[in-house]
């Protein structure tokens, strides 16, 4: 693990109170995606250690911590991206209501159309505008004909607050446009497969701050139709976009609950440490 | 100010920051408190120079004042302070307020005192430094509260301003009864009852002030309940509305 390693924060045992936080939250919110003892190790490192979390569904749910705490990892779990990395052994269950996404049954392709991704950097594809958004689309084979598709792509640019911007030029690079941009493509690249839930993995981290409120601004539009997970290392961030915050310390979940409860009054003073910026 | 922390923050000069805004509001403490037990003596010795000092002594814990107003906006443009600094920036903000406000009421005693000192003295004045004492003691302990993040010590505080409000009432019955006796008592015992009001009501200042540490340390609302309110207090309710 990483340079945070040396935090002197002792591994007392965990203090999740997510049974209650959550019996309160399944009340008022249904959960989308569950994980129950999710453990995560690369090779013989453990990086998570029994994570239960629920994620509501049309919510925004963050994950903080310092780095090297495990929410990328936990993030990549979601939608198996861990699969491709060698040496990591998933344990515990994910699920998706309710069925578990490590189902040998299960097809990944299909689960990936269902979790999109954002991710730190915007990655689009050295193609065009259009094409971009066209991809996953084409792929899924989700458009019966070229007008069909059409739509697909207009509406997820538009989705993605973006179709203004680049409505007279679709068929320029995607590469051309500025970095806000081109990370308000991706998004629109997946929402274009009509996904369930989209993680995001920093997705403002390389974005000044006029485009950064463009993204937290499209992130709260489209909470209305999709679960939404972001890992952020900007707390005013977490504190702006999100409803329910989890806070990962060293491999553990340590507190999750309502946003506005995390950042004014959290229960475990480590959450308490990192928030506030103190560490001993 | 002691801090609940294990440690300070990374960037020192936030921990600087938040401890002078912390001894602003220990400063502003300690002269309202000052303010407050000179205005009783003033009363008490009829002292006409003692209370145009006191009136003219306001203007510095008005800037005091002023003064947390500054900081604390500059700690929540600059800093961002979340949950326990957060809760340390606003109860700054919310306790300053009400020692601005007790401060207030130690110059209306101050100003009574003036007039007060022509008149003929009438015998009930005896609970105003009975009171008075009451809600220093309350203004000490509160400080010190704050100062020691001790939210049960606050609680207490909380409890000790049902005292003062009897004795208000216990008062106010009295003065009552002075004033049916002879008309002349009337001025003085308005001015009486005006600064046994002001008193009173530096009590709900300091139980506003216990609150906020309560809040403070906490990140709840401190729910307590008062005693169902006695027949006397029904008697008070009936004559001037509630605050």
């Amino acid at each position: 693990m990483p340079k945070d390693q040396d935090i002197s924060v002792a591994q007392v045992p965990r203090h999740v109170p997510e049974k209650d936080a959550m019996d309160a939250a399944s009340q008022a919110q249904k959960s989308k995606m569950s994980t129950r003892n999710l453990n995560v190790f690369y090779d013989d490192k453990q990086a998570l250690f029994d994570i239960d979390l629920d994620v509501p569904e049309r919510a925004v749910t963050a994950l903080i911590g310092p780095s090297g705490c495990g929410k990328s990892t936990f993030l990549r779990c979601l939608n198996r991206m861990n699969d491709t990395i060698e040496g990591c052994r998933v344990s515990g269950s994910v699920t998706i209501d309710g069925r578990d996404i490590y189902d040998r049954s299960l097809d990944v392709v299909e689960l990936r159309q269902r979790v999109g991704m954002v991710f730190q950097k915007p990655n689009p594809f050295p193609k065009s505008i259009y094409d971009n958004v066209a991809y996953g689309p084409r792929i899924h084979g989700m458009a019966a004909d070229r007008g069909e598709l059409q739509d697909i792509v207009m509406e997820s640019l538009e989705k993605a607050g973006l179709l203004d911007e680049v409505k007279d030029r679709l068929h320029e690079p995607g590469t051309g446009l500025s970095g806000g941009q081109q990370q308000r493509l991706c998004i629109a690249r997946a929402i274009a497969v009509s996904p369930e839930i989209i993680l995001m993995d920093e997705p403002c981290s390389a974005l000044d701050p006029i485009a950064t409120a463009h993204i937290e601004e499209l992130i709260d539009e489209l909470r209305e139709n999709f679960t939404i997970v972001i890992v952020t290392h900007n707390m005013q961030q977490a504190a702006r976009v999100s409803q329910r915050t989890a806070f990962f310390h060293l491999g553990y979940l340590v507190e999750v609950g309502d946003t506005a409860d995390i950042f004014t009054s959290p229960q475990d003073e480590r959450t308490q440490g990192y928030i506030t910026g103190r560490y001993g | 100010m002691a801090s609940d922390q294990s440690g300070g923050h990374i960037v020192k000069s936030y921990d600087d920051e938040l401890k002078h805004l912390n001894n602003t509001i220990i400063e502003m403490g300690g002269l309202t408190e000052a303010q407050t037990e000179a205005a009783i003596q003033a009363f008490i010795n009829r002292d006409v120079d003692l209370a145009y000092r006191i009136i003219d002594d306001d203007d510095r814990i008005d800037e005091l004042n002023y003064e947390v107003d500054n900081q604390a906006m500059r700690l929540l443009a600059l800093r961002q302070p979340m949950a326990f600094d957060l809760r340390n920036v606003v109860a700054a903000l919310k306790i300053s307020a009400d020692l601005e406000r007790i401060a207030d009421y130690a110059t209306n005693i101050a100003r009574r005192t003036v007039p007060l000192s022509e008149a003929p003295t009438i015998r009930p004045v005896h609970v105003i430094p009975r009171m008075g004492r009451l809600v220093m003691r309350m203004m000490k302990n509160v400080i010190d509260a704050y100062i020691e993040q001790d939210a049960e010590k606050a609680v207490s505080v909380w409890h000790a301003d049902e005292e003062v409000d009897e004795m208000y009432v216990s008062l106010f019955r009295e003065l009552l009864t002075y004033m049916m006796e002879d008309t002349k008592h009337i001025t003085p015992c308005t001015h009486v009852l005006f600064i046994a009001k002001n008193i009173e009501r530096m009590g709900d200042h300091v139980t506003n002030v216990c609150e906020t540490i309560y809040f403070l340390v906490h990140g709840t609302r401190l729910r307590e309940n008062r005693e169902r309110k006695t027949q006397s207090d029904r008697l008070l309710t009936d004559i001037e509305p509630e605050e």
